[in-house]
Parts: structure tokens; C-alpha cells; sequence
């Protein structure tokens, strides 16, 4: 296996919790890559073997083919932006950015300018002097990124770090942190529980529950080739129906979805197995006249640049959810609940996951 | 809001019990001024003669002396015990923790007496002789737990990711410690300093067990007691410890809390 930060078949328990359960994961030069899954799942734990403040009870972790499982944090070529972010507050914000340095023993001048760097990076020139607790939280953010960075790190270990702000400092945020990782070019280990964030920022992403690793893949492969019914489920919404092949013609198989009816999809699986069929919400089409599967609007929802619509069917105890662009203007309304709509999708659209 | 009679009876209760603190201690400073060598109504007149015979007394300026220098190296030592084993207890996983905690805090249950003369004994069998060290050594058992409470909630008020920083950015256990650790203890450190101070300057039970032939402050005033005449001397005396400890536990708890008020401030800004 090559890469750049290799995790070879890491395990780590607290007492009788297992947190990280046989995770091996191959993380390239520059990559921003991301640890998503929800609280709990096993990502900070990673995250903090990683860094050096957990050590794993099994397997290894390299830099540069370098073993570094059992060295100590601050004989480690990597940095962290911590989820607190914790802002030395007995010391000014040039002081907390030059702490690292320090050790360095730079000439003054040359350790005034790594901080005046970093403090341009962040756009925070003329901050050096405030204290943590005159900062905003979006600054606070900032000045432990620049901390991190300024030691110029191999890799840097970012733990939640726009959790704590709100929804609008975050997504602005979000760009700002991809566009200075294209520009410094460090490996990025991005954890997060937040979908979208992962999505919208990450090269690859590992989704991670319950302390193992699902699945690593890029953003747009995760979305649409989920591997199992968990990443799929975690990663946007979905509809799922159980299913079985019922016969095979060609490259396609003839499979029973109970109250969806008979469809044709494309699939190798043999007659008699067991599956779950995957729909995206935006991939389904309404229509008031035809389709494959009839059913009735149960709850409409109208949300700006799309409408989403649960559409119950019968025999089937859950709605399927439908997500409508609203591409024209539309004078009078949409759908309504009641009314009798037909859904229909491209064949391309069904995803096969396992069933077990 | 409506007074309830209720009220008006627990006001009554709380003026008692503030008059029966405090009057006592009043009479302190009271008759240190008062110019008579009896200790009683009516008062005769104020006078500073009392301060004055105190001052002029060299006995008293060494057991005072004596005492300033046991509860500074109690002080010291205890503190400097308290703040790695309050690092522990906040920072680590210790096995067997809070029985760790237990244990070191046993010594605030023990009655001193006990304490007093199975020390005594101790020391006794092992052939110390006696001497200020050994009442030192008893000030530092009874000061231990109370530097451990005070560096424990200090320690307990700051983000441990902060040591994590450190590490992270370079610095090893030791210069994190000095880094980081210590200036953001230091207000329990001084805290602590003063409060195992004032618990060694005013402990007459230990010192008089451990002291063998020397004299702190509160044993010499014991021993003036035996004398009617010099009380009024005793009693100026009093007053000075009074507002000079009640001085000194205000700043330590004023350093305390300033501390904890910091920590709101920058949980609120967070």
C-alpha cells in the first residue's frame, strides 16, 4: 500500500469500547482529505492517534513511510487545529502564532516575519497584540490555524474546526480553508460530522461508524455509488427499496420491489439474491400523467430553488421522498397533497446496495 | 415582593448569627485599645500603650519571627507537593483516583490532636529531635489537602487541549509545563500559598506538640495568658493576626476568583 500518511489496521479501545476497530486508510500528498460520521463513530479518536495523543492498542500509522505510532506529539510532523481551538489565553495572538517557533530559535527578525506571515494568511494584520478572549470565535479559528501552519507541518489535523461557528461565518469559512490548503499544499485531515461540509471541501472522505472505516472514496463517488445501505443512508437522503432478482436478460435483472412493482434495472446480481434498491430523491420525476409507480402526494414542501414532496404509495409504509427543481416560475402552485401523481426515473438512477 | 413573617424571622436569625460570630472577635480590637488592664465594662479610656509595650516585646518579635518562617516553608512545600498530585488527579487517568484523593484529604478529618501526638510519636521512634523542621513537617500534612482543593479547581478551569497545544506544537512535558501549565495555575498557586500560610500561622495543637523548646506566635500567646497583666499586650497582638489573615485569605480568595471570573469571560466569548 503507498501514500503519504498510511493507517495500517489501527485499532483502539477505551475500556471495553472498541473506538477504532481495524481502520487502514492510504492518505496521498496534498490531499484534503476528510473523516465523516456522526458522534461517537471513531473520526476524533483517529484523529488524536494521528496527532499523538492516543496511542493505538494495535496496528500502525507512517508519514513518509516513517513508523511514528508510538513517538510523541511533539516529535511528530504534524499539527492540529483542535475543536476548542485552544488559544493560549496567557498569551497575545502574536505570541500564541510564535509559540511553536520559539523552539526554533530563529533570529528575532526571522521569527517576526514567519508571524507576520501567518497573520497576513489569515488577514488578521494588526491583531498581534490582542488577547484570546478579544477575539471572535471565527478569529479564534483562525489564529489557531495560523498557529498550526507557521510550524510548517506535513500534515495538518483539523478536529471540527468550524464547528462552533454560525451557519454563515462557517460556509464562508469553508472556502477560505480549501483555498489556503490549495495554497500551502499541506496534507489536510479534515473530521467532521457535517455532510455537506465534507462534500463541498474534501478530495476524498472516509465515512466512518461505529469505529470502522465504510467506505473512502471522493465526494461525488460517495454520492452516487454508495457501498452499503449505512454511507448511503448517511450521505444526503435516500429512498430505499427491498428487492429481489427475479430473473436476467442480458446485463440487466428483472427484480421485484414489492409495492414499486416490476422494474428492469441495471445489475449482475444472480436470480434469487437478496438487494436493496438506492433512489436519490432529485433523481425521481413527477408527473400528473404517466410513470412507473402511481401514488399520492402525502406532504409538499416548498423550499425556494427546489420542492420537496413525500409521495405515498400503496402497501408501502413509508413515503417516497421526491426533490422537484423549481427551474420555471411557477404562477400558480405545485404540487398538492392529495393529488395523484406518477413517479418515474432513469434506469441509470437505481442503485444496487447488499441486503443482508 | 411580599415580606412574609417567615422573612422577617430569618432576619432575625441571621443578625443573631452574625452578632454571635463576630461581636466576640470585636472585643479583640475593642480592648487592645482600651486603657485598663482588666477586661471589662465600662471601657476607661483609649490608649495605644498595649501596641506600644507589644512592639518593645522581643520575645513576641521572635515567635513571630518563628511563625512567619514556618508557614513559609509550609507554604511552599505544600504547594509544591499539591501541584503535581493536582496535575494527576485533573489530567490523568490515575487508578484508583478518587481513593488517591480521599487519602490525601484524610488529614483534614483527623482531629489534630491525634494528628499531634501520632506525629509526636513518629518522631519519637524514628529519634528526630524536636525543632521548627518538625513543626514544619506537621503544618505540611494538615496543608497538603487544602493546596490540592484549591490547584484542583484551578486546574480543573482550563481547557487540557491547551497542553495538547503545546505538545502538538512542539514543546515536551516539561516545557509545557512551564509554558503553559504553570502561569495558568498560578492564581491557584498563590491562592494556595497564602491559604496553607494562614492555616500553619494560626495552628497552635501541631506546633505545640512539634516544637520541643522553640515558640511560634500562637504557643507564646498561650504561654502569656498565665500573666493578667500583659493580656491587654495578648489581646493587641490578636487584633494585628486578625486583620492581617483576614487581609490575606480576601486577596487569596479575591486571586481565586478573579481567575474563575476570567474562565466565564472566556467561556461566554467562546
Amino acid at each position: 500500500m503507498s501514500g503519504f500518511l498510511r493507517i495500517e489496521r489501527v485499532t483502539k479501545r477505551f475500556g471495553s469500547v472498541v473506538a477504532v476497530d481495524d481502520a487502514t486508510l492510504a492518505i496521498q500528498r496534498g490531499e484534503f482529505f476528510s473523516l465523516l460520521g456522526p458522534s461517537g463513530c471513531g473520526k476524533t479518536t483517529l484523529l488524536r492517534m494521528i496527532g499523538g495523543f492516543e496511542f493505538p492498542d494495535a496496528g500502525d500509522i507512517f508519514v513518509e513511510d516513517q513508523r511514528i505510532t508510538d513517538t510523541a506529539p511533539n516529535l511528530r510532523p504534524s499539527n492540529m487545529v483542535f475543536q476548542s481551538y485552544a488559544i493560549f489565553p496567557h498569551l497575545d495572538v502574536f505570541d500564541n502564532i510564535a509559540y511553536g517557533l520559539r523552539r526554533e530559535r530563529l533570529a528575532k527578525a526571522d521569527l517576526e516575519a514567519r508571524v507576520r506571515d501567518a497573520l497576513a494568511m489569515i488577514k488578521l494584520e494588526g491583531f498581534g497584540q490582542r488577547r484570546a478572549d478579544e477575539l471572535s470565535g471565527g478569529q479564534r479559528q483562525r489564529v489557531a490555524l495560523a498557529r498550526a501552519l507557521v510550524c510548517r507541518p506535513k500534515v495538518l489535523l483539523l478536529d471540527e474546526p468550524l464547528g462552533a461557528l454560525d451557519k454563515r461565518l462557517r460556509e464562508s469559512m469553508q472556502i477560505e480553508l480549501r483555498q489556503l490548503q490549495r495554497d500551502v499544499g499541506i496534507t489536510f485531515v479534515f473530521v467532521t460530522h457535517d455532510q455537506e461540509e465534507a462534500l463541498s471541501m474534501s478530495d476524498r472522505i472516509a465515512v466512518m461508524s461505529a469505529g470502522k472505516i465504510l467506505q473512502v472514496a471522493s465526494p461525488r463517488v460517495l454520492y452516487e455509488q454508495p457501498n452499503c445501505r449505512e454511507v448511503a443512508d448517511f450521505i444526503g437522503s435516500i429512498n430505499l427499496f427491498d428487492a429481489v432478482v427475479e430473473a436476467r436478460d442480458g446485463a440487466d435483472a428483472l427484480v421485484d420491489a414489492g409495492p414499486v412493482g416490476r422494474l428492469r434495472i441495471q445489475a449482475d446480481e444472480p436470480v434469487g439474491k437478496r438487494i436493496i434498491l438506492a433512489l436519490r430523491p432529485e433523481k425521481v420525476t413527477l408527473s400528473v400523467t404517466a410513470g412507473t409507480v402511481k401514488g399520492t402526494i402525502a406532504a409538499a414542501a416548498y423550499l425556494g430553488e427546489r420542492s420537496h414532496y413525500n409521495v405515498a404509495i400503496p402497501g408501502r409504509a413509508e413515503p417516497v421522498s421526491v426533490a422537484a427543481q423549481n427551474a420555471e416560475r411557477v404562477a400558480e402552485r405545485g404540487h398538492a397533497p392529495g393529488d395523484t401523481v406518477y413517479l418515474s426515473w432513469p434506469a441509470g438512477a437505481v442503485l444496487v446496495l447488499p441486503r443482508d | 415582593m411580599k415580606r412574609t413573617t417567615g422573612g422577617a424571622g430569618l432576619l432575625v436569625y441571621a443578625v443573631f448569627y452574625l452578632a454571635f460570630l463576630y461581636v466576640p472577635v470585636l472585643f479583640l480590637p475593642l480592648f487592645s485599645f482600651n486603657d485598663s488592664p482588666f477586661i471589662a465594662f465600662p471601657l476607661s479610656g483609649f490608649t495605644t500603650r498595649w501596641y506600644a509595650q507589644l512592639f518593645a516585646d522581643t520575645a513576641v518579635q521572635g515567635a513571630l519571627f518563628n511563625s512567619l518562617r514556618v508557614g513559609a516553608a509550609a507554604a511552599i512545600i505544600a504547594t509544591a507537593l499539591g501541584l503535581p498530585a493536582a496535575k494527576a488527579l485533573t489530567r490523568y487517568r490515575v487508578p484508583g483516583g478518587s481513593a488517591v484523593l480521599g487519602l490525601a484529604n484524610l488529614s483534614l478529618f483527623i482531629p489534630e490532636i491525634v494528628l499531634g501526638i501520632s506525629l509526636l510519636v513518629l518522631l519519637n521512634v524514628v529519634a528526630v529531635s524536636l525543632s521548627l523542621w518538625t513543626v514544619v513537617l506537621g503544618h505540611i500534612v494538615i496543608c497538603v489537602p487544602f493546596a490540592i482543593t484549591v490547584l484542583m479547581s484551578r486546574m480543573e478551569g482550563f481547557d487540557r487541549n491547551l497542553e495538547e497545544a503545546s505538545l502538538d506544537l512542539g514543546e515536551g512535558t516539561w516545557m509545557t509545563f512551564w509554558r503553559v501549565t504553570f502561569p495558568l495555575a498560578l492564581p491557584g498557586i498563590v491562592s494556595s500559598l497564602l491559604l496553607c500560610f494562614m492555616v500553619s500561622f494560626d495552628d497552635f495543637l501541631i506546633a505545640y506538640f512539634l516544637a520541643g523548646n522553640e515558640t511560634t506566635l500562637p504557643i507564646y500567646i498561650w504561654g502569656q495568658l498565665r500573666f493578667p497583666y500583659k493580656l491587654p499586650a495578648v489581646l493587641a497582638l490578636g487584633a494585628l493576626i486578625l486583620v492581617t489573615s483576614t487581609a490575606l485569605v480576601v486577596i487569596a480568595e479575591w486571586i481565586r476568583s478573579r481567575g474563575l471570573e476570567e474562565r466565564r469571560h472566556r467561556m461566554v466569548g467562546a
